[in-house]
């Protein structure tokens, strides 16, 4: 792992250098169609699915259903006889009362897939078709959760916005992460839009979290952008900014990479093995989140913040002085 | 031997972290003794299943209801289940009457009391009162003013004689309801669990005491002020008029504008009363009980009386949420009670934590081919922070009501490997110190007072979210961020009071402190080139700039030997300063 330190080494002292702030441009074009084929892709799509939770549902309750030889009920019955129906469905069974009935909850259904379901869980369960009922059931992710959570939201992203300008005296910090930010969020989420998974509690919560990770990656570099723009140095703004990112690459790295091993594994778990459930949910969500925020900080939030100065004034002034220097005193750039 | 004093604060530190685990161990352990709590978390609906409540709306013949109202019963109940901890309960409609509530274990009557009951709350002012018909003794209505006494005649007219001109008007009072009142029996109460009347009209009803036993009944004036134009309410310990607490709990309310005006203006009629007159004292009815009725002693313009009453502690806070979040518009009564399986076999919870393991495992191996001998300090770290966590969360789910779904058990694993961050930025300003030809003991210091503040502002982000989450958020938001905030506390704890003490430490020791290759900590291989004890000639590759400002910094930290070192260094080489462009 030498080769990896000496990969630190030199992005520190700045010998190997990756230019993120000369190329910005290219980044820019690439986050405007990333985010546009996020948007546009799954409204094309037919717009994202939302889950029993967020729509509501129907419900099945079978009655005195067959146990098994232990006594036991076989929630996987009802699973099956669901999915004969409605093919890739999840519904959640429930054992009410330790045996009296079974309890279905499955995505709003036809009229007709209804019946069918009825009688496949009379079938499974050798009860009568009468014994099992139907009903409609509300969201248990209300309007009001959305709401709330919304309003949160919104006071989250205003008071982080405060916060950031304070610490770190420039407010175009807070524009350059709120705009990474939204890069992020619309990506993940048109993930779901583009491969028509469900939109889940569980994936709702992964997405809160990809809020909280993506402000919190960039916190991190622009910190060490602070620090280096606040020192006297040779260098111009873009390049003391491009310096910071380079320095913090290894960071972002193996933050990432660590981040990224339990939510693999259990993306992994949870897609191949167990299917379609809460934990495939959630970890895709941060899956994707984790990964394009830390790719945001690098090649969107730093740019731009670079970019969001470099016109002041200032800036501008101090720039020119010092291209000038090097230009006179260079004989060959230590890049 | 004298200890230096890094050492001194990192044993400190170290003292602190074993005090805050071994308070943690303690209060689970008194929780488990006379408290059943348990040393496991409490799972939530989808892990453990729960208990399943059916409430149906009581409605009058011919009366319907509709779906805004459900909906809006739904929001209330939500908040009030919301109010008394972070259960993770469902709460959703069923069919078009029905209300399902899901919560995880077993509700007690209290639970099922804070949703059920509508929280209806009217002030409505005094007109008769006399001690209940059940323990009634003495039957002569007590001190009301003889001359408003209606006399009841042998017709019973039901309508006033006179038309009344404000609430407390006895006017109200038509000689059959005044017959009615006399023979009102308060457990006729009990049947009907609610007595309603048009809040335009007068309100025959009782008041129970503690017990549950009636021990007076009213005949009561049209509603003034209304339980909507409250806006919001707590509960607390009652103090008297010195501000002396009485010992007793109450529920504190503060009435929005509509409100304070119109109390202000009943307290104002009130008062003209005499005090041994009966419509001196308004009544607090709820859901059509009388919970308390004070004597008006004074005019209150401020809006925000306290109200007290036969409570607990627990049943004034229950009241307080009810009253803060709002009346159900309708009332409910549990229709059926059933408990249910969880939803999620066991085996997925086993595989997300068989899972969640690989993920650490491989956290682990990829330290130590980072960090070698460091990727040790990042391990204990973790399995600190995952200590702490399971404390924490254990310790909460006793006392909050907090129960681990899925998700949440899935979120804490991943956050396990985000607090890993604090350690990687950490390492590496280490690193960047040993770069910049800094020895390992003053690298520490310096790296710690980088990364520190790093770590704090990025941590301060997610507590921000986690905190605005929690305050404002409903249902599984709130339990998701009471997770994030909980685990980005417990990330700062362990890098400041573990993984930087261990470090100080380690930085002592021969095998870290001459930057053994296996230590991660190598300054040789980190570009630094080491000359002898503590002396490192400048590394190649620095760009002159970066010199420049490490060696100024560096320059005030330096010792004479180290002064002395650099001047003959000085001599025998052409000195940095010219620059150059460098990036």
């Amino acid at each position: 792992m030498a080769s990896f330190s000496q990969f630190g080494n030199d992005l520190y002292t700045g010998k190997r250098s990756f230019d993120f702030v000369k190329h910005r441009r290219i980044w820019f074009t690439i986050a405007v169609v990333m985010v546009v084929a996020a948007i546009v892709v799954p409204f094309l799509r037919g717009g994202f699915v939302f889950g029993i939770e967020f729509r509501g549902g129907s419900e099945f309750q079978v009655s005195q259903p067959a146990t098994l030889d232990d006594g036991s009920i076989d929630q996987s019955v009802a699973v099956n006889a669901v999915k004969s129906v409605v093919s890739g469905a999840t519904p959640k069974v429930s054992i009410v009362n330790g045996g009296d009935s079974v309890r279905v909850q499955t995505d709003l259904l036809q009229s007709d897939e209804v019946d069918q379901i009825r009688d496949a869980l009379a079938t499974g369960y050798e009860v009568d078709t009468n014994e099992v009922t139907s009903s409609f059931i509300g969201a248990t992710w209300g309007a009001d959760i959305t709401r709330q959570a919304l309003t949160a939201l919104a006071v989250f992203i205003v008071l982080a916005a405060i916060v950031m300008a304070l610490y770190f005296r420039t407010w175009k910090m807070s524009v350059a992460a709120l705009i990474a930010l939204f890069h992020d969020l619309v990506i993940t989420a048109g993930v779901y839009g583009i491969l028509g998974f469900e939109v889940t509690p569980a994936a709702v919560i992964g997405f809160l979290t990809i809020l909280g990770y993506s402000l919190y990656d960039t916190v991190v570099v622009f910190d060490k952008i602070r620090e280096n723009t606040s020192e006297g140095t040779s260098r111009t703004f873009g390049e003391s900014v491009n310096l910071a990112v380079n320095q913090t690459l290894v960071r972002s790295i193996n933050t990432s990479v660590v981040a990224l091993l339990p939510i693999g594994s259990i993306l992994f778990i949870g897609a191949f093995v167990l299917g379609a459930g809460t934990l495939r949910d959630i970890s895709l969500a941060l899956f994707i989140g984790v990964l394009v925020g830390t790719y945001s900080t690098i090649f969107i939030a730093a740019p731009l913040y670079a970019t969001l100065r470099q016109n002041e004034v200032i800036v501008r002034n101090d720039d020119k002085k010092k291209t000038s220097v090097a230009a006179r005193t260079t004989s060959g750039a230590v890049r | 031997m004298a200890r230096s004093t890094p050492v001194k604060k990192a044993w400190r530190s170290l003292v602190w972290l074993a005090v805050i685990i071994v308070g943690l161990v303690g209060l689970n352990a008194a929780g488990v003794l006379f408290s059943g709590a348990g040393w496991t978390p409490k799972l939530a609906l989808d892990l453990e299943g729960g208990t399943q409540i059916i409430l149906a709306p009581k409605l009058e013949s011919g009366q319907t209801v509709s779906t805004e109202q459900l909906d809006q019963a739904v929001a209330i109940i939500r908040q009030r289940i919301d109010a008394s901890g972070v259960s993770e309960s469902e709460i959703n409609t069923q069919g078009t009457q029905n209300i399902v509530v899901s919560i995880p274990g077993i509700p007690d009557d209290e639970t099922i009391a804070r949703i059920e009951s509508s929280a209806k709350l009217e002030f409505r002012p005094v007109i008769y009162t006399d001690v209940a018909a059940t323990s009634n003794v003495d039957p002569t209505p007590e001190a009301t003013d003889p001359a408003a006494t209606p006399t009841p005649t042998p017709s019973l007219a039901t309508t006033p004689t006179a038309s009344p001109t404000d609430a407390s008007d006895p006017n109200w009072v038509s000689p059959a309801l005044f017959a009615e009142y006399q023979d009102f029996d308060c457990s006729t109460l009990d049947v009907a669990q609610t007595n309603v009347a048009p809040t335009d009209q007068p309100l025959i009803t009782c008041e129970p005491d503690g017990a549950g036993n009636y021990t007076s009944k009213f005949l009561l004036g049209p509603v003034e002020v209304a339980g909507e134009t409250i806006s919001d309410a707590s509960s607390g310990l009652i103090a008297n008029s010195q501000g002396v607490s009485t010992g007793q709990w109450g529920v504190y309310i503060t009435f929005n504008d509509e409100g304070t005006a119109q109390f202000a203006k009943v307290t104002t009629r009130l008062f003209g009363f005499a005090e041994s007159d009966p419509r001196n004292r308004f009544a607090i009815v709820l859901d059509g009980k009388v919970i308390s009725a004070p004597t008006t002693q004074g005019i209150i313009t401020d809006g925000k009386p306290q109200i007290s009453g036969s409570f607990t502690q627990q049943s004034a806070k229950t009241l307080a949420d009810q009253l803060k979040f709002g009346a159900l518009p309708i009332g409910f009564e549990v229709q059926s009670r059933d408990t249910i399986s969880a939803t999620l076999g066991s085996s997925q919870l086993l595989s997300g934590l068989l899972a969640g393991a690989i993920g650490l495992i491989l956290v682990v191996l990829y330290s130590l081919i980072q960090y070698r001998t460091l990727g040790f300090v990042t391990i204990a770290s973790l399995v600190v922070a995952a200590t702490l966590t399971y404390l924490v969360v254990t310790l909460l789910s006793w006392r909050e009501g907090y129960r681990l779904s899925l998700a949440g058990v899935a979120g804490l694993i991943v956050a396990i490997g985000i607090t890993a961050d604090s350690f990687i930025v950490y390492f590496e300003r280490i690193r960047d110190e040993l770069r910049d030809g800094r020895g390992l003991d003053s690298a520490v210091e310096a790296g710690w007072k980088r990364a520190i503040r790093t770590i704090l502002a990025s941590d301060a982000v997610n507590f921000l979210a986690a905190g605005i989450l929690v305050a404002l958020a409903v249902g599984n938001v709130r339990g998701f961020a009471l997770t994030l905030g909980i685990t980005t506390i417990i990330d700062l704890v362990v890098v400041a009071l573990f993984t930087h003490p261990i470090l100080q430490l380690l930085a002592r020791t021969r095998f870290f402190g001459e930057g053994h290759p296996l230590s991660g900590l190598d300054s040789r291989a980190l570009g630094a080139v080491y000359r002898g004890r503590a002396q490192f000639r400048a590394p190649v590759g620095i760009p002159s700039s970066k010199q420049v400002t490490s060696s100024r910094e560096a320059a005030k930290r330096q010792t004479i030997a180290e002064r002395k070192a650099a001047e003959a260094e000085a001599a025998g080489r052409k000195p940095v300063g010219t620059k150059g462009k460098d990036s």
